[in-house]
């Protein structure tokens, strides 16, 4: 680092700042100072960390990995982290007219001044938002072209089980929970910047190459077939390791994060806040990534969740809070987390709330306690597949007569609003088990306006393309094309319309297929789509989440230009069909997954047979456990919440 | 019938108080809205035993009482809120201001008193000071002269149908410039009309007769709100509280 830039290392933009933000819309999500927010003495720490979520603040602010990890960081003495979100294009442009770099909300201080910069993919689209901060922040987009004055890029989230396509930009991924994982950066990155950087950005990364967990794209050498397809991966130093396995935090309850949620001036996605009651599921639909890079179910116990809440609602003052997890319904003292809680905060205006539930898992009770003490808001059911066939595909099975019973109920149980989710392009699909939705809806509105002697009961249908996952089942699958996508909905449309005398009770939601296209191919796209990625951002493209600043055709064009050179272009990244032993881009990455049941899995999809789930049947040998050392860790604990003490 | 939720209906009003409060530093960038969720927020961790409406989604009582624009600090905003438990309004002072950010400071808190009349209608005009970095006073003071001789100054403002011409002249009630470090203060005296004028408008107004374009942003301070007398006074909007209570001295529960 050169003498001038340490003179002046993590000094504060904002007066530099401020003057753009009386002239840019909801400058608000800029200024900082959320209630529980921290900004360090840069001089404190050692390692500086710069944790980024690659979208627009309001939706990145909720997002609970990233406030964990800024939590667990800022406990450490020797670490320092500040937060950093996409910037809207009317306040990129005046940055980078008034040379202001991309900077943290917290200190205001330069990305660019920071020893690490970690970003959280929840979604591939937000991989555009990546190159333009790192463009902002005068941090070269290009891992190779950095030197040991910048910071090292590090993904992290679901997306980066499979970086390839971003293995040009980042410096390192990390697989899995990362809760220990930074902690483990942060000790290479100190001691390595103690020792006087020996070796350069160079040794820094080999080191951390060397850490559980973290995958450095350049120590691995991609050489291709001539069908396109990888031949092989190959180390190019014999000190990293041959595959990267991710990490796996047991015991929640010795990960009470976040204690203090940050809670923005700012309106967010998530007005509330949220508490984590289990990680991972076993439920093994096929579609899920989730579901399958985060195994085993990892419980918080019903004391571990009441203390969390208890700590959280005085911290904050939110009035509702989420139990959150991949299917909240499923926790094994469910029913009894939300009667104690409820019990808890009876008079005080205190909503629970969960995320969609299985059917098969939802009892009015339990919804009942939810909203006991708060505002009683719509019911989601997550069917998934229309019809039981495909429904079996997926291996998310549930009858008819229960999907149609359970709504009922609650739509007799004095519910209005229900909402059901469902995908669109699943492995094997027909027409048919699209338009069988509508028949669904139907029913349920015919049969709840019985049950309820109600006119105004609704259901919307939530519907979105299915896109195929690295280290799911149905990583081998073609992907539906845009075009099945948008024809199947609209045949869905009209008949969901057909008896209008129904169908006005019916709403109906749908994403073209367009944006799903691009999402396939960045989800299971190798290191030759980065350059496409690149083109992209280069054309103007960021915020590709947001239809109002997608194109399809920038994507498409780029694509077909800059993959041309090597004989593949989206279709192959998308539609095609996988063979069992292709070498898959991210086969060295290694989810404790056994490629082997994969493939199982994916043959029993195909005809249609269904897992069990392994908290409740014996195991069926998925691989996770035995490979990552881990075991599932499930009550019930026997233990309930007493009332708390008034204060 | 409508439907009702079960159990008992929740605990009436028993007590009103009215707050002044600001927004400073880096919260002038607030939206009203961002405000108002913070507050809502911030009641809750001081435990103000908040009255709340009936129904499916009570909401706790609260009343806004006008709200100055995003980008604009104010040292007079105010709200009113419905409690259930009677409390102490310095208690409830102290704790709300110690649940805000620090740069949302709770000024005041008074108990609204009986027959004094609603808040709302004892607020009508706000006092401006907009810094102008940038300018010097002698540009300044002869635009805000020119601004006051004319009768009719036509501004185009953007409104949620686009933008729109307005007349800022018989909004603003006075106007004057004067000089701090070496920066050009504007004071106006503005109406609450509809639709508002606002310091921007009047800065607008001020470009439309003199062509005065500062070079800088301007920052704007609401230093005060209330009701506009005929000698060209701002009445303090708690006054009338102030004095009933000052007659008539209320037992209190601490918060």
């Amino acid at each position: 680092m050169t003498a001038e830039l340490r003179a002046t290392a993590g000094e504060s933009l904002y007066p530099r700042l401020e003057p753009l933000l009386a002239q840019i819309q909801k400058p608000i999500q800029y200024v900082g100072g959320e209630l529980n927010a921290q900004v360090k003495p840069w001089e404190s720490a050692a390692v500086h960390w710069a944790l980024m979520y690659p979208d627009a603040y309001e939706v990145g602010l909720p997002n609970q990995g990233l406030m964990i990890l800024y939590e667990v960081l800022n406990e450490r003495p020797d670490a320092l982290a500040e937060r950093t979100y996409a910037v809207w294009p009317d306040l990129a442009a005046l940055m980078r007219e008034h040379g202001v770099p991309q900077f943290t909300v917290d200190g205001h201080r330069p990305v660019r001044d920071f020893d690490l910069l970690g970003v959280s993919f929840a979604t591939e689209l937000g991989y555009t938002n990546l190159l333009e901060a790192l463009d902002l922040a005068g941090v070269p987009l290009h891992a190779v072209d950095r030197d040991e004055t910048h910071p090292v890029v590090v993904a992290g989230g679901h997306a980066a089980f499979n970086p390839e396509p971003v293995a040009d930009f980042v410096d390192c991924a990390v697989l899995g929970d990362g809760e220990q994982a930074v902690g483990d950066i942060t000790d290479v990155v100190a001691a390595w910047k103690s020792q006087g950087r020996p070796g350069g950005r160079e040794e820094l990364l080999a080191r951390l190459a060397r850490v559980d967990g973290v995958y450095v794209p350049r120590f691995y050498a991609f050489s291709y077939g001539p069908d396109g397809t990888i031949a092989a991966v190959a180390r190019t130093r014999d000190d990293v390791p041959v595959t990267v396995g991710k990490r796996t935090v047991m015991d929640l309850d010795e990960w009470p994060y976040p204690k203090t949620p940050l809670v923005p001036l700012a309106e967010s996605v998530h007005e509330r806040m949220s508490v984590e009651i289990f990680r991972g599921c076993t439920r093994g639909c096929r579609f899920c990534q989730a579901g399958m890079i985060t195994r085993p179910v990892r419980e918080r116990t019903i004391t571990g969740i009441g203390s969390m809440v208890e700590q959280g609602l005085k911290a904050t003052g939110y009035e509702e809070v989420g139990l959150l997890s991949l299917s909240s319904a499923d926790h094994s003292e469910i029913g009894q987390v939300a009667k104690e809680l409820a019990d808890r905060y009876e008079g005080t205006n205190t909503g629970l709330s969960l995320p969609s539930t299985r059917v098969d898992a939802f009892n009015v009770t339990l919804a009942n306690e939810l909203s006991r003490n708060g505002r009683r808001s719509g019911l989601t059911f997550a069917p998934e597949g229309g019809s039981e066939r495909i429904r079996r595909v997926i291996n998310k099975t549930v009858s008819k007569e229960d999907l149609v019973r359970t709504v009922t109920t609650a739509y007799a149980n004095g519910w209005t609003q229900v909402k059901l989710y469902f995908m669109c392009g699943l492995p094997t699909e027909t027409d048919e088990d699209v338009l069988e939705i509508a028949e669904l809806a139907v029913e349920v509105i015919r049969a709840g306006r019985e049950a309820s002697g109600r006119k105004d009961i609704r259901c919307t249908v939530s519907i979105g393309g299915f896109v195929p996952k690295p280290h799911t089942p149905f990583q081998w699958a073609a992907q539906a094309s845009a075009e099945t996508i948008d024809s199947r909905l609209r045949a869905l449309r009209q008949a969901i319309n057909a008896d209008r005398r129904i169908g006005r009770s019916i709403g109906l939601r749908y994403h073209d297929g367009k944006p799903g296209m691009i999402e396939g191919l960045l989800s299971r796209g190798d290191r030759r789509v980065g350059r496409v990625i690149e083109r992209v951002w280069r054309e103007g493209g960021r915020f590709d989440g947001w239809s109002e600043h997608f194109s399809y055709e920038r994507w498409t064009q780029a694509a077909a230009e800059e993959l041309a050179a090597f004989g593949v272009d989206l279709d192959w990244f998308t539609t095609r069909e996988r063979t069992e032993h292709e070498v898959l881009p991210w086969d060295h990455l290694d989810s404790g997954l056994d490629k082997e049941w994969l493939w199982e899995d994916w043959q029993e999809a195909l005809s249609e047979e269904e897992v069990a789930d392994c908290r409740w049947t014996p195991c069926y040998d998925c691989g996770v456990c035995p490979t990552m050392g881990t075991e599932i860790q499930i009550g019930p604990t026997g233990r309930s919440l007493l009332p708390l003490t008034v204060v | 019938m409508a439907r009702q939720p079960e159990g008992p209906p929740p605990p009436p009003t028993v007590q009103k108080l009215r707050i002044r409060y600001a927004k400073r530093g880096r919260l002038r960038f607030a939206s009203h809205r961002d405000l108002a969720r913070a507050l809502e927020r911030a009641l809750r961790r001081a435990q103000v035993p908040m009255a709340f409406s009936a129904g499916f989604s009570p909401h706790p009582k609260i009343s806004y009482i006008g709200a100055a624009p995003t980008g604009a600090a104010s040292e007079a905003e105010y709200l009113e809120i419905g409690i259930a438990i009677r409390c102490d309004p310095e208690a409830v002072r102290v704790a709300l201001d110690t649940a805000l950010p620090p740069d949302v400071a709770v000024l005041e808190v008074v108990e609204a008193q009986e027959g004094t009349g609603s808040l709302a209608d004892r607020i009508d005009t706000s006092v401006w000071r907009v810094e102008l970095p940038g300018l010097a006073l002698a540009e300044l003071a002869p635009a805000v002269e020119k601004f006051l001789a004319s009768d009719v100054v036509t501004v185009a403002k953007r409104t949620k149908n686009g933008l729109k011409d307005i007349d800022a002249r018989p909004a603003v009630a006075g106007a004057s410039a004067s000089e701090e470090a070496g920066c050009a203060i504007l004071h106006v005296v503005v109406r609450q009309v509809t639709p508002a004028v606002r310091p921007d408008d009047v800065l607008a107004a001020l470009a439309a007769v003199a062509d005065l374009r500062p070079p800088l942003p301007p920052r704007a301070v609401r230093e005060a709100q209330g009701r506009l007398d005929d000698t060209g006074t701002v009445a303090d909007p708690l006054g009338p509280d102030r004095v009933a209570r000052t007659r008539c001295q209320g037992e209190h529960a601490p918060v």
